[in-house]
């Protein structure tokens, strides 16, 4: 995406104001606009620091970062990649991550959280206002002034009420129209059924006009509606965001040579070409070309596959040492990846049968209230045959029951719980995830790319002679594949001078070799080797015709992995571990982390098995994984959790997403969930008790307008500074 | 009581004075931000591209 961006200076003479323009323009014709997502910075330095570094770069001309969104925001020349400046903001010590602009642009949620918004500041403006004069009303003013009062409270409150309370009439029509009751239809009755009394009040010069009420009830609704809105809206654009993570693109290979092309331009038949260390992008059939590929994503098995002419790969797997042309058999949609993907979303919608505590509040609730106001009326006009009295006490009763603070309990909670979490690296995307997450008694999680980093390190290496590591490490050196570098990496931390080893080739799919002393020196697959692949991730060395030697590897844990775990169990929840990897690497790893149910090999269907088979016994089971292989389980599960590495499929399969590297959000959001259900009974206990306290006076009619102001502004303050206890 | 007909019409032109102003700032995207401009005041390097 590019765009012109320009910042109005104030120009103190038109040269000044011109030569920079000018110099801008020269330096670079189009400005292209980048986003990086900054999961990791928190405060000042963190801003200074990123501008700063970002700046320093050359052809970037402007460079702003939003705090509270967590993006940056670039101006730069074509030549400067996103990937260079993740790298280099990587090697400061900021961790970024590309974002697809397109993807961000400003959506109809913004356009509603904007009208939302202004409907919300003209409801306090009449408000404000309205209270003023009511003031007047309360403290004693009488025939003609209260009647003029009366008039201006009308004329402001009655466009204001018909502007602001448009959502909840449009919400209670169409539920009256499906035959259901729900929040917004009492709202809304009661809204107009206020403020019609109160005009036929006004206009016969009656005593108690509810224009005050009517309006403060909209105010405090709409709060509660936006706050709401807010949470959903960031939920939402964290799931852009992350969409916006991956960029598609291929290499197409056409006659006239090679060509990047959007994914969605792909037709079957075409043949695209992935270089070392690049996703595939399509599902296809291997023309030319031999390499390994790392199935981790789509599987869970951390040991590198071949692939050559005939092999079958699918989007989304990774291609490791050659490059490999596919002939496309499915591109974009009807990709494997997709087509999971279009699965989950079914899964997803089977869960959604979970009642949130706000729909088992409203469910007493809406009908109670009609209930009791149904009464009062019928009650008065039998007993003083005053049919003015009675719908003016109904009116009462229907404003001082109104869910004010029932409509504030829940979002006022859930933002700030949201945003507590937000703060420490988690994102929600759905919201009854937090309540969903407070049930949680057993935590599975995947093994690869999920408590692993996903990032070999070699072990055992004191076991092997100072030869075999110098020329393991000299051939090592020869090759980009992960496993070699891993092993480069660990072998200089340990001072190993590479061997002088000359001819080097490298056999893709297969190893390196070279020559050392007269003699062949190899390093690659067991297969090549002639040596019998051991149950966890090795690469094998082998000199002259000696027995090949393996190199074994295991994944890097991640960040707070450990400690996560640790946590979880001290808080008494069951931990298992689900894995398609093998029984071997599997054990050994659980061993390391300290958990003890373990299931290793496991197909992406035996995984959701277990998690149906878990919630049969009757567990909420909350699923931890990054793989296409977990999809379905994290569908199924209770509440998931995927970190930000994760699939496209697996993080839209989940409720929540971790931001950063890092594990340790997760106990945190435990927590946090928990108090946040607390607090949310709490508040409902609070508008509880305000109900039950006003309403015998409202329905014995002595509710004056001052009480019904007095009763709703308190509980809603109340609920609100409760809510605000949590962050 | 007449000083009302001067007060309440001032009171009302002041209250719709701070909603336009309100939606001025709405406009200016002075809510993008909130933690972001929070923290850029206690830097120490000078802002010397402010937005806007």
């Amino acid at each position: 995406m590019t765009a012109t961006f320009e910042h109005a200076h104030p120009a103190a003479c038109p040269a000044c104001a011109a030569a920079p323009l000018a110099e801008s323009m020269a330096a670079k014709p189009v400005i292209g606009r980048l986003m990086l997502s900054l999961p990791g910075i928190h405060c000042a330095g963190c801003i200074s620091g990123v501008e700063r570094a970002l700046l320093a770069v050359p052809g970037v001309s402007d460079a702003r970062v939003n705090l509270t969104l967590r993006r940056a925001a670039i101006d730069a020349s074509p030549e400067v990649t996103a990937k260079m400046l993740t790298d280099m903001l990587a090697a400061a010590g900021y961790e970024a991550h590309e974002l697809d602009a397109g993807q961000l642009a400003s959506s109809a949620a913004d356009q509603a959280g904007r009208d939302l918004l202004m409907r919300l500041a003209v409801a306090f403006f009449a408000m404000m206002n309205v209270m003023l004069l009511s003031v007047a009303v309360w403290s004693g003013a009488e025939d003609a002034t209260r009647d003029m009062m009366h008039w201006i409270s009308a004329a402001i409150a009655i466009p204001a009420v018909i502007f602001c309370g448009r959502p909840f009439y449009a919400s209670a029509w169409g539920a009256l129209r499906g035959h259901r009751l729900n929040m917004d239809v009492p709202i809304s009755l009661a809204i107009l059924l206020a403020v019609g009394t109160s005009l036929y009040e006004t206009m016969h010069s009656g005593e108690h006009a509810y224009f005050d009420a009517a309006i403060s009830l909209c105010f405090f609704l709409l709060a509660g509606r936006y706050l709401d809105h807010r949470t959903r809206a960031s939920a939402r654009s964290a799931a852009q965001e992350l969409t916006a993570l991956e960029v598609p693109r291929a290499l197409r290979v056409t006659a006239a040579g090679e060509e990047t092309v959007s994914v969605a331009d792909i037709a079957i038949g075409d043949i695209v070409r992935v270089k070392p260390g690049g996703g595939i992008p399509v599902d296809g059939v291997v023309t030319d070309g031999q390499s390994e590929i790392d199935r981790a994503l789509m599987t869970g098995e951390s040991l590198p596959a071949y692939a050559g002419p005939g092999s079958i790969v699918s989007a989304g797997e990774v291609n490791l040492t050659g490059p490999l042309n596919i002939r496309v058999t499915a591109a974009g949609r009807d990709t494997a990846l997709h087509r999971i993907a279009d699965l989950v979303a079914v899964a997803e919608a089977g869960r959604n049968n979970y009642t949130s505590l706000a729909d088992q509040a409203a469910k007493l609730y809406a009908p109670g209230v009609h209930i009791l106001s149904l009464a009062a009326a019928i009650g008065w006009w039998i007993y003083t045959q005053d049919l003015r009295l009675a719908l003016n006490i109904a009116a009462a009763v229907l404003i001082i029951t109104c869910p004010c603070a029932l409509g504030l309990a829940v979002p006022a909670v859930t933002t700030a719980a949201s945003g507590r979490l937000f703060r420490k690296g988690m994102l929600i995307k759905d919201g009854t995830a937090m309540e969903r997450l407070a049930e949680v008694d057993t935590v599975v999680f995947d093994k690869t790319g999920t408590l692993t980093a996903g990032q070999p390190t070699p072990f055992g290496l004191d076991e092997h002679a100072p030869d075999d590591l110098a020329v393991a490490l000299a051939l090592a050196q020869a090759t980009a594949h992960p496993l070699a570098r891993a092993l480069v990496a660990a072998l200089i931390a340990r001072g190993i001078q590479p061997a002088a080893v000359s001819d080097l080739t490298e056999v893709p799919g297969y190893g390196v070799k070279g020559r050392w002393r007269d003699q062949t020196v190899r390093l690659g697959r067991a297969i090549w080797l002639g040596a019998d692949a051991p149950d966890h991730t090795a690469t094998f060395v082998q000199i002259g015709a000696a027995a090949p030697r393996a190199f074994g590897f295991t994944d890097t844990l991640r960040d707070g992995a450990a400690a996560t775990v640790a946590g979880l169990r001290a808080q008494g929840k069951r931990v298992m571990l689900i894995s398609g990897d093998s029984a071997g690497a599997v054990r050994r790893f659980a061993a390391e982390i300290g958990i003890d149910e373990v299931i290793a090999e496991a197909l992406p269907q035996d995984k959701a098995a277990l998690i149906a088979d878990l919630a049969a016994q009757g567990a909420k089971v909350l699923m931890v994984g990054d793989g296409l292989n977990d999809t379905a389980a994290l569908a199924a599960a209770h509440v998931s959790i995927s970190p930000a590495s994760a699939l496209d499929a697996a993080r839209a399969a989940s409720d929540m997403v971790l931001m950063g590297r890092d594990l340790s959000p997760i106990a945190d959001a435990m927590d946090t969930a928990v108090k946040a259900r607390a607090r949310i009974r709490e508040n409902f206990s609070i508008a509880t008790v305000y109900n039950v306290l006003a309403v015998p006076f409202a329905m014995a009619g002595l509710c004056s307008p001052l009480i019904a102001a007095l009763a709703m502004s308190s509980s809603s303050l109340t609920v609100s500074l409760n809510a605000l206890r949590l962050r | 009581m007449d000083v009302l007909g001067i007060l309440i019409p001032a009171s009302l032109f002041l209250g719709l004075l701070g909603l336009g102003f309100f939606f001025w700032m709405l406009k200016r995207g002075q809510f993008d931000d909130p933690d972001g401009d929070a923290h850029r005041i206690l830097r120490d390097d000078y802002d010397d591209t402010p937005k806007g």
